[in-house]
């Protein structure tokens, strides 16, 4: 299995209520960094520590429009994350399949002794 | 599907087969292999231990290991291996291992099979799983609703 060399910057960006709130919000529609901070209280400085992590694990785009910064969501690390927690449990999955379809032949068992 | 804590994982499959030819596709060692992907030396008995190369595309630098815990003919077949042992430059045999439990029951359609794993949360590398996986709170959770709401919004 390969990692995904991003795969820690993933987790530990998603290891972060505030940050998967942040993401929530951004799957909804495009943000700015103020409107990402309002449900938290919190001020524009930490908001933005918060959108830089997320920005390293590739989750998040920024763009600067005059003089405000719009963030939207980049889903593609997410898919990643999920395969590699997946990844175990689809073994089990392609094992199964396999084993149905060598029960299926019937003469499958003679042919190999 | 049941559902996967983090100590454990649970398949189940109902297969069109008699319960026999289930159980032989699962304890003679040659068909074992065949559907497992793996090339055991076999046989399975209980007590002892067996070793072979996997035989999956991309998986196939690792040797399985499985030591047999109980053979009970065309109902119960259960091993202890190391989940996940994918880098071969790593030393898995002072970590705790797992237990595969096969369990056959009859069914209307033949026979139902299920595979249930434990022993996850002993092991170092999923301690990390532990705080991601299987929980709603956790970050599987957490990317299952994402991927949920994006699909469905966009």
């Amino acid at each position: 299995m390969v990692e995904y060399p991003k795969l820690d910057l993933v987790f530990r960006a998603l290891g972060d209520s505030t940050r998967r709130g942040m993401l929530r919000q951004l799957a909804r529609r495009e943000q700015t960094v103020s409107e990402l901070a309002e449900p938290y209280r919190m001020s524009l400085a930490s908001a933005s520590k918060h959108v830089k992590a997320l920005e390293r694990a590739g989750l998040v785009r920024r763009t600067v429009r005059g003089r405000t910064h719009f963030c939207r969501l980049n889903p593609q690390p997410l898919a990643k994350a999920d395969e590699w927690l997946r990844g175990y449990e689809r073994l089990w999955d392609i094992r199964l399949a396999r084993l149905e379809e060598l029960l299926r032949h019937p003469d499958n068992e003679d042919s190999d002794r | 599907m049941p559902a996967t804590s983090t100590d454990r994982i649970e398949k189940q499959i109902v297969l069109e087969a008699p319960r026999s030819r289930v159980w032989r596709a699962l304890t003679d060692v040659r068909q074992f292999n065949q559907w497992f992907g793996v090339n055991l030396e076999g046989p399975f008995k209980a007590g002892e231990k067996t070793s072979g190369r996997i035989t999956i595309p991309n998986y196939d630098h690792i040797v399985m290991e499985a030591w047999v815990e109980k053979v009970e003919p065309e109902h119960h077949f259960s091993f202890r291996w190391h989940p996940g042992s994918v880098d071969p430059s790593v030393d898995y045999s002072k970590e705790p291992t797992t237990l595969v439990v096969f369990t056959l029951e009859d069914d209307e359609e033949g026979t139902k099979l299920t595979v249930v794993e434990t022993g996850f949360d002993a092991l170092p590398e999923s301690r990390r799983a532990k705080a991601f996986a299987g929980n709603e709170s956790g970050w599987a959770g957490q990317l299952r609703n994402i991927a949920k709401y994006l699909k469905e919004n966009s």
